[in-house]
């Protein structure tokens, strides 16, 4: 390669060379810094678009209507989820009735002390 | 057969072995060839460079090998202006022919296929200020570039002198491939020693410049970075870098090239070669034409030796470099910045990040600051190649 400027160099010549060239690195690299930080920004907000539009498509048109009975909370009381559960089913059970047609407010546990 | 005729073929064998050639130099060099293999094999430092680096050395210096008629590495071929290939083709050893590569530029481009290929700029896309650490870890090649003048190299053996401070063996290599051949040997030498001595190097200097407080800070997590970046980026880095630098088109666009064969997801074949067996092959063939041209006459003077100091000076001050702008980000963000990270932003990847990780993790055990120095660490091989495409277009 051709040589642009004389090969042996001053010291001072040789400060502003290497002051120049670590300007120069620097600045190449902010304005990748720059160009990282605005795609990235293009790309989510475009992703954030694409996933509105894709929820707003896959969205159902109606919810299907609930079974009677089987919306609402249960209160449990001092019971766990599983004892309430074959609670329900037992009910459900001796009346000949399907669980979503029945409500249970709530189900407590009775104790000796408590009656 | 008479008695004479036994004794003038003896005469003959003896006159025509290296052992009646052999010259002190000689011996010198066989003997650093030889602690080189030991460094490397022993020692592990660098193995994969630095074990053909000292084995072509030794090839090279091997009395009876430097004759005109059985040289392995012809050094006038390449160092005395300007080179005649069809003389290389014809009259030229082994290792002249394996140096063609490493004289076009084409191993390091090669390697740095490869290196892209293996590279994932996604610690860096998701923390995009790292780069101005990896950019800050260049100071040691700016600081070399001013010693070496004032030593009194000419401008082309002080760039290439300075770039060991890159800590980027294929960036040194194809630097000095083109300003100063003939102080390959000793430049690609201790660019990979102090590479592999970065374990060793850095810690203290981390420790010197910052305080027990910064070295504690933990880091917030980084986000997740898409897919869509990951391709996006190398594209454009190309294009904006070399259209700027144009000198530095081969290293980066290479670099690029690698890491788009990674991330585009179609390519897998390729990149798989990229990284494993054409890196492997490329690295051989690098290693041994490279310590080829470390032969006694030019190597043991005492340029190698300012060189190797030299070269130690700048390791020294990019991490310093790092270090410092990564303490000024740690006050500017309040704290956020552990700055260990920037002392990775000399871009020996991944071994500079793995010690700022360590470095970390002693002072704060729950400290994981491995994926936020992998930022800077990617970034300095695009700073160290800005900076050698620079130092081209100057000399």
């Amino acid at each position: 390669m051709a040589s642009l400027i004389a090969t042996k160099f001053t010291v001072p010549q040789g400060l502003l060379l290497a002051l120049v060239g670590f300007v120069l690195v620097l600045f190449v690299l902010v304005v990748l810094m720059g160009f990282i930080f605005l795609l990235s920004f293009i790309i989510r907000s475009l992703d954030k678009k694409g996933k509105k539009a894709k929820i707003e498509s896959e969205k159902p048109a109606e919810e299907p209507a609930l079974a009677p009975g089987s919306s609402g909370q249960i209160k449990l009381n001092n019971v766990d989820e599983r004892t309430a559960a074959m609670i329900m089913a037992i009910v459900a059970d001796e009346l000949q009735t399907p669980l979503n047609e029945l409500r249970f407010i709530s189900v407590k546990e009775v104790t000796e002390e408590g009656k | 057969m008479s008695a004479v005729n036994i004794g003038e073929i003896l005469k003959n064998l003896w006159n025509g072995s290296g052992y009646s050639m052999i010259h002190w130099q000689q011996i010198v060099m066989i003997l650093v060839a030889a602690l080189l293999l030991f460094l490397g094999i022993a020692k592990k430092f660098e193995p994969l460079l630095l074990v053909g680096i000292a084995f072509g050395m030794l090839l090279t210096n091997l009395p009876g090998l430097n004759t005109e008629a059985n040289a392995l590495f012809h050094s006038e071929y390449w160092f005395n202006g300007s080179i005649n290939y069809g003389e290389v083709l014809n009259h030229g050893g082994l290792l002249d022919i394996l140096y063609i590569g490493v004289k076009t530029g084409i191993y390091p481009c090669i390697i740095f296929i490869g290196v892209g290929a293996m590279t994932d700029f996604g610690p860096m896309l998701a923390n995009p200020k790292s780069l101005i650490l990896g950019a800050a870890a260049q100071l040691g090649i700016y600081m070399a570039l001013i010693l070496a003048i004032t030593f009194g190299f000419t401008g082309e053996v002080a760039a290439s002198v300075a770039i060991i401070g890159g800590a980027d063996g294929p960036t040194a290599i194809f630097v000095t491939k083109t300003l100063a051949p003939e102080k390959l040997g000793a430049i690609a030498i201790a660019a990979y020693s102090y590479m592999a001595l970065i374990p060793l190097i850095q810690p203290p200097i981390m420790r010197l410049l910052t305080t027990k407080k910064e070295r504690m800070i933990k880091m917030e997590q980084l986000r997740t970075v898409s897919k869509k970046e990951k391709i996006i980026f190398p594209i454009v880095v190309t294009i904006i870098t070399c259209v700027l630098l144009p000198s530095v088109a081969p290293l980066l666009g290479c670099l690029m090239f690698g890491n788009l064969l990674k991330e585009c997801g179609v390519t897998d074949r390729l990149s798989d070669t990229a990284q494993n067996a054409l890196m492997n092959i490329v690295t051989l063939f690098l290693g041994i034409s490279v310590g080829a041209t470390a032969q006694f006459d030019s190597f043991l003077t005492v340029d190698t030796l300012l060189i190797v100091v030299l070269g130690l000076v700048a390791f020294c001050f990019s991490t310093a470099g790092g270090v410092l702008m990564g303490k000024l980000m740690c006050w500017i963000t309040k704290g956020k910045i552990n700055p260990l990270i920037g002392a990775a932003g000399v871009s020996a990847v991944p071994m500079a990040a793995r010690v700022a990780h360590n470095e970390g993790k002693k002072w704060n055990p729950d400290n994981y600051l491995l994926m936020h120095a992998m930022g800077p660490n990617v970034a300095g091989v695009i700073g160290s190649a800005v900076a050698a495409g620079f130092l081209l277009a100057i000399f």
